[in-house]
């Protein structure tokens, strides 16, 4: 299909792909990236001037879950690639924990059949189970699904609590050069567990996670990659002993990646009892903080942060997980585990570089180049802005502030804790593949 | 009866005029972290007039006649509701519980759902008990209602920490310098945990007492941060009990075994059951008292437990005046 | 606020032996009455007509306390500020003449409160009313059996009774204010 030529003009460039950091512009032919440089003198039919914006490669979210088939109540892909858009992101892979989860080649051509339809606006990719039906019993036929697609292996919400089928999966996904990407929670020390194990659970009388039902099996899964030589890529890191272990594996040279949410990073469990915006509803028992690995504490924030500038966490993934009004309007101890992500997550991440913490080019490496490294760019070539790649591209108001209104969300999943919050920095369009697939109705962008 | 009872009056009193209600703002009464040394002192000025109504024949004043108040139970529980029941009665309010245990939820109704049912139905006051800490608050969020925390999970029970802490006055007096040690599964107890918010203003010293697996792994972080400089930990109970003043053993459920938290029950008993020999080493007039219901045997013994220095009846009936103060308070004005 | 003095010690010791001896005649005698005073300032001066008695008759006569919080009928009104105190009645009033005494009769609220608040107590033989000042503007019908004095009050005025055991001084004062207020007096 021929496209229109599409220019973006006086934009601040950062790819850090390719080290650029620069006022240029990006000429883009066919959804394909022709040139991207200070001097392009060519026009085009359509053009951006995206002075004061900033342009980088479309973001890559390796940990989202779109709930379709089985759930769509929370969220359908449809309804989750809108958010998507809307949060700069091009490229995202969905978790299998679906009704049913995506154990077989069927149920994940029937999720590519639905990620087809939504292919004008973002990428789709799916991840496959480790197990059949996440029991952790007996692995899938893990060829089937690479052959059906699959970026990698995970039994997401669920860890794979054997040992010996965890080595089994390891052989096997090694054997495919696809990643294991295991959700790390020793479910015997986490039986119960409502929140992160510390001082809040004591005041709240509620039931802590330890940190260390996250590193355990964390230390488990570095030992078993190492002895299996598998990809081992440690989704939703949240503790700083994890983050110690993840940095001690990799100056082995083991082949072994992290990525961390945006709300470990910028949120503890304090949250839970309190919310800066409603400070009369203390303590709030707020279900909208109820997330799994749970929000640990300030020193776990500053090591995930430290993780995410020394590279020790290759990528930010959302986490995005919608849920129902219904699930999280209810005991704390009975609500549903889950952040809806999307359309909050680089608004929030900015929080970190208006505080000197990340600076904007590390945080958007983490979220561009980062991510497609841990995909082996097998699935295109993204995250970069070279030319010949793929016209992923994300235009950023870094200072621009709004104010989050779940009520305004794309995603059906309404259910966010930084509801109320005036966030700094947002997303002003999202290119896929040469197409503006979202454009924020606020003033800035001129034809 | 001679008529000089005169010397009573003012005497008990002093010139002191009625105490003031001004700083009583509160809606709910969820837990006891914001309740001010002034607010517990107004509580327990009125417990004392409650007392006196107690101690009648006739044991019914009019104040809350119209007034509805429900009780909603979603888990067991004897004492604590007949004692919200009969503080309402005997203030005049009606009265409706809900096994909440065995209707709506067997019928998968939610929990917001059964509490607006309630609301429509114009009730005043919903004194609600439930075995996830925080549900109270999740009524109070949504509701217009009055809401009384009964007992939420492990969190709060604050009619129970006032009940104790006003039993503790009546007995000793002034609390300050004074010491009580709260024995056993601190882990899961909500009475702990509303006692040691209710004492921080009295200048008592509190001592924790249970096995480490029964310490919750944040407490002492929780004690530092919230400015519970008075409560410490101690493993050890014949070190916690030395000169102890009042001694608090809490109720062990049979269910810490079986999942491991104690190693046996036998254990348990050597090592923190309050019997003779070990209250011995407390104050020669400390005081004993316990939230109920008791497992006599295992976290007390027969004697300790009815022994002179038990309290644990006129906690019960203290519980009655306590509720009615307190039930006072709330439901008798529309405080927005 | 102006106030203005309307009895003074001697005034107030005057008017409440005129009473003492009003009530003797009444009752004719002292035996088997009993003194109730209304929280907080009836109850001193339910001690005193007690104590003049005592003296003039030579006979004990029992004074109780009463706290008329929870029978109050503006519990629920947005304006409740009354601590609820203890009562403090330590004889039956069964087939007692029971003197209800209080220190200013306005509304008649208080009293029919006081009533009930009585009547749960047990059942007396009669019920009699001593005001030291009746300032008019009833509400119920309601009427003192002996008052120490008549004063007409507008609505906007306040009487206040200073009794020594309370206020450290004995005295009567009537204030005027800005607006009325709506005294449950």
């Amino acid at each position: 299909m021929k496209k229109n030529a599409l220019l973006i003009k006086n934009a601040r460039i950062i790819d850090p792909a390719n080290d650029i950091d620069m006022i240029g512009s990006i000429l883009i032919k066919d959804g394909i990236i022709q040139q991207t440089g200070g001097s392009i003198t060519d026009s085009a039919p359509q053009i951006i001037d995206a002075t004061g914006l900033v342009a980088c490669p479309g973001f890559i979210d390796l940990h989202c879950h779109l709930r379709e088939p089985g759930f769509e109540e929370k969220e359908t892909v449809a309804s989750g690639a809108a958010a998507a858009s809307r949060g700069g992101f091009t490229t995202i892979c969905c978790m299998p924990n679906t009704n049913p989860p995506l154990d077989n080649a069927a149920t994940i051509d029937y999720v590519n059949t639905l990620a087809a339809r939504e292919s004008g606006r973002v990428t789709i990719l799916t991840v496959g189970c480790i197990t059949k039906n996440r029991e952790g019993r007996e692995i899938t036929d893990m060829s089937e699904l690479a052959g059906a697609g699959c970026v990698g292996f995970s039994d997401d919400g669920s860890p794979v609590s054997s040992s010996r089928i965890m080595v089994l999966a390891m052989l096997k996904a090694a054997s495919l050069g696809l990643p294991i990407i295991d959700h790390c929670e020793d479910l015997e020390l986490s039986h119960g567990g409502q929140m992160n194990d510390g001082w809040v659970a004591a005041r709240l009388g509620l039931k802590g996670i330890p940190a260390a039902a996250e590193e355990s099996i964390i230390a488990r899964d570095i030992v078993l990659a190492e002895m299996t030589g598998a990809g081992l890529h440690i989704t939703h890191v949240s503790t700083g002993g994890a983050v110690k272990l993840i940095r001690e594996a990799k100056s082995k040279g083991l082949k072994i990646t992290a990525d961390v949410t945006p709300h470990h990073l910028t949120l503890t469990d304090e949250r839970i009892a309190s919310n800066p915006v409603k400070p009369e509803e203390s303590p709030a028992f707020d279900t909208l903080a109820k997330v799994n690995p749970p929000l640990r504490s300030a020193a776990d924030v500053e090591a995930l942060i430290q993780g995410i500038n020394d590279g020790t966490i290759n990528a930010i993934a959302t986490d995005h997980a919608p849920h129902t009004d219904e699930e999280k309007l209810c005991e704390f101890e009975l609500a549903a585990s889950g952040i809806s992500g999307f359309e909050t997550a680089f608004g929030v991440l900015m929080t970190l570089v208006h505080a000197g913490k990340i600076n904007l080019n590390t945080l958007i490496a983490r979220m561009t180049i980062g991510p497609s490294r841990v995909l082996i760019n097998r699935f295109g070539r993204t995250g970069t802005l070279a030319a010949a790649s793929p016209a992923d591209i994300a235009l950023l108001d870094v200072n621009r502030q709004w104010i989050v209104d779940k009520n305004n969300l794309l995603s059906k999943g309404k259910n966010t804790p930084f509801d109320g919050y005036t966030l700094k920095g947002t997303v002003v369009a999202t290119i896929h593949r040469g197409e503006i697939v979202y454009r924020n109705s606020s003033p800035g962008i001129a034809q | 009866m001679s008529m000089h009872e005169t010397k009573s009056w003012p005497a008990g009193q002093g010139t002191m005029l009625p105490a003031s209600m001004e700083s009583w703002n509160h809606k709910h009464i969820l837990d006891l972290d914001d309740f001010s040394r002034e607010e517990i002192d107004l509580v327990f000025e009125i417990a004392d007039g409650m007392v006196e109504i107690l101690a009648r024949d006739v044991k019914k004043v009019p104040t809350l006649r119209g007034k509805t108040i429900a009780t909603m139970f979603f888990e067991p529980s004897t004492r604590t509701r007949a004692s919200f029941e009969l503080a309402a009665k005997y203030l005049g309010a009606d009265t409706v519980s809900l096994d909440a245990a065995k209707s709506s939820v067997a019928k998968g109704e939610s929990l917001i759902d059964s509490l607006r049912t309630l609301q429509a139905l114009q009730v005043d006051t919903i004194i609600i008990r439930h075995p996830c800490s925080g549900a109270p608050y999740l009524a109070a969020k949504h509701l217009e209602t009055k809401i009384i925390n009964a007992g939420d999970g492990c969190h709060a029970h604050p009619s129970q920490g006032l009940l104790d802490i006003y039993t503790m006055r009546k007995q000793l007096g002034d609390l300050s310098g004074r010491k009580l040690v709260i024995i056993g599964d601190i882990m899961h107890s909500r009475v702990a945990r509303s006692n040691l918010w209710g004492t921080r203003n009295f200048d008592i010293k509190v001592i924790l007492c249970a096995p480490p697996a029964l310490i919750p792994y944040g407490l002492k972080q929780w004690t530092e941060n919230c400015g519970l400089h008075h409560v410490s930990i101690e493993h050890d109970l014949d070190t916690a009990i030395e000169g102890a003043d009042i001694v608090m053993p809490l109720r062990l459920q049979k269910e810490r075994q079986q999942s491991g938290l104690i190693s046996s029950m036998r254990e348990y008993i050597r090592l923190y059951q309050v019997n003779d020999a070990r209250l011995s080493r407390a104050k020669p007039g400390a005081i004993i008292m316990h939230p109920g219901p008791m497992n006599e045997g295992i976290e007390i013994n027969h004697d300790v437990a009815y022994g002179k220095r038990s309290l644990i009846e006129q906690q019960v009936t203290n519980g009655v005046a306590i509720r009615m103060a307190l039930l006072y308070l709330i439901a008798g004005g529309k405080i927005r | 606020m102006s106030e203005k003095i309307l009895l003074n010690s001697s005034d107030i010791e005057r008017v409440l032996v005129r009473i003492a001896h009003e009530i003797v005649e009444h009752n004719k005698g002292a035996r088997n009455i009993a003194f109730v005073g209304i929280k907080t300032r009836g109850v001193p001066l339910a001690q005193r007509l007690a104590k003049i008695i005592q003296t003039m008759e030579q006979v004990d006569i029992p004074v109780g306390s009463l706290d008329i919080t929870l029978y109050r009928d503006d519990v629920s009104s947005l304006s409740f500020k009354h601590v609820v105190q203890q009562t403090n009645v330590p004889f039956d009033i069964t087939n007692k003449h029971v003197i209800l005494v209080d220190d200013v009769f306005y509304t008649g609220r208080s009293i029919r409160a006081a009533l009930d608040a009585l009547i749960d107590l047990g059942r007396p033989e009669t019920i009699q009313l001593a005001v030291l000042i009746d300032r008019g503007h009833r509400e119920l019908p309601i009427r003192a059996d002996f008052v120490g004095k008549n004063i007409p009050t507008a609505r906007n005025e306040e009487i206040k009774v200073y009794v020594s055991e309370v206020d450290a001084v004995d005295k009567v004062a009537v204030m005027r204010q800005e607006g009325g207020k709506n005294e449950h007096a």
